[in-house]
């Protein structure tokens, strides 16, 4: 090879880079066809460059990408905005419902808390005394009673439902009423009262039915 | 594909973490390919890739979208296999040339696999047998020489990737070829 001319290797690579112009291989053909020992390089070389190609490609392992969102740094305003978003993206009647029991209940209360005056469905015959409301002995009184903030007494007869929103309800021997008689003073029971008359108000046929069985 | 690359980078850019994942899936194996090809561990190798893909969302919004995204994501990835390559054995002076070579210094050394007795080289699978083969390369070459046969990929996108002129490559990529030939004529 000390004879050989220095381009040849050169030529060598240009081939097995595959950059080689065909007048360098011609060259190069020409000197291997000559050379035993330049043909041995190319071998050698050949050979190295094939256990090279016989590397399998490889995979990542199972999980990788998971690792690396695992990793990422967490801009932690940001994520939790993300966190909310993507809630409520992926449960959009959840969210809906949230909301609107949030407005209703924030409607609720506050009906509860500012209606702290006394009143009272009024109907003939009716005696108020202070905040006591009287069903005197004797009358009767058609339709529904509701009691707020205030007391009631029952002497004679109701033809319909009491209901007492905090406060008592004092029943004489004599009292007769065909409806319910309800005392509401929870939180709670307010809620479940004002819920009961708002579908009573949708289905107003069906609950009569069931409360005149 | 450079369309759809740049649209996720976009969102995630925007703020959808979520969109990452699917950069990640695109390159993950031949990044982790790579990567294994230049640490020759499984571990070492998986924990690299994934720290190239960490990185590569930290400073996404360096990324120019008018090259390609391959090219970047794999300079990250050879950068920190080299690094960690090189942290490996620190008690050398890595500064000194090595006695008969052109501007090699004890960095390209040092990441060489140790030698084996031949006998046990010559039982080796082929899969096998190649990582050795490759792992016993200077780092130099080692990078190259995966980039060129692992990864087929043209010289110029090497020379991009390494940030090295064409010709350094070239050259890398010859004596790259010519130590392995040399390597595997010693068996």
């Amino acid at each position: 090879m000390t004879n050989c001319p220095i381009e040849v290797v050169q030529y060598m690579h240009e081939y097995l880079d595959g950059e080689i112009s065909p007048e360098q291989e011609q060259v190069l053909n020409e000197h291997l066809a000559t050379c035993e020992e330049c043909q041995i390089l190319f071998e050698e070389l050949s050979d190295a460059v094939a256990l090279l190609e016989l590397a399998d490609p490889m995979q990542a392992p199972i999980g990788f990408a998971e690792g690396v969102m695992a990793r990422l740094p967490q801009s932690t305003q940001h994520k939790k905005k993300k966190g909310v978003n993507r809630w409520l993206r992926r449960h959009p009647l959840l969210s809906a419902a949230a909301l609107f029991l949030i407005l209703m209940s924030a409607a609720l209360f506050s009906s509860y808390n500012t209606n702290d005056h006394f009143s009272v469905t009024m109907q003939p015959n009716l005696v108020i005394e202070g905040d006591t409301v009287v069903v005197p002995a004797g009358e009767v009184i058609k339709g529904d009673l509701v009691v707020k903030n205030g007391d009631i007494r029952i002497e004679g007869e109701v033809d319909g439902n009491v209901t007492v929103i905090r406060g008592e309800k004092y029943m004489a021997s004599t009292a007769v009423v065909t409806g319910n008689i309800e005392e509401i003073d929870e939180l709670f029971d307010w809620l479940w009262y004002k819920i009961k008359t708002a579908f009573k108000g949708l289905t107003p046929e069906k609950v009569e039915k069931q409360e005149t069985e | 594909m450079d369309e759809l690359i740049n649209k996720r980078i976009n969102e995630v850019l925007k703020g959808n973490q979520d969109s990452f994942e699917e950069i990640v899936l695109l390159f993950q194996h031949r990044l982790y390919h790579v990567c294994y090809r230049m640490l020759g561990s499984r571990e070492e190798a998986q924990d690299i890739a994934q720290e190239a893909f960490v990185r590569a969302y930290s400073n996404l919004h360096t990324f120019d979208q008018k090259r390609k995204f391959s090219t970047w994501i794999f300079r990250i990835a050879t950068n920190l296999c080299i690094d960690r390559i090189r942290k490996k054995k620190p008690d050398y002076s890595l500064d000194a040339q090595v006695p008969g070579t052109e501007g090699l210094d004890m960095y390209s050394q040092i990441a060489a696999a140790e030698d084996l007795p031949e006998e046990e080289v010559e039982r080796m699978e082929t899969q096998e047998r190649v990582q050795y083969e490759v792992g016993r390369l200077p780092e130099k070459y080692r990078s190259v020489i995966t980039l060129r046969y692992m990864e087929e990929l043209p010289l110029q996108e090497i020379a991009d990737i390494l940030d090295l002129p064409l010709g350094t490559v070239k050259t890398r990529v010859h004596r790259g070829r010519d130590a392995l030939r040399k390597q595997i004529g010693t068996m």
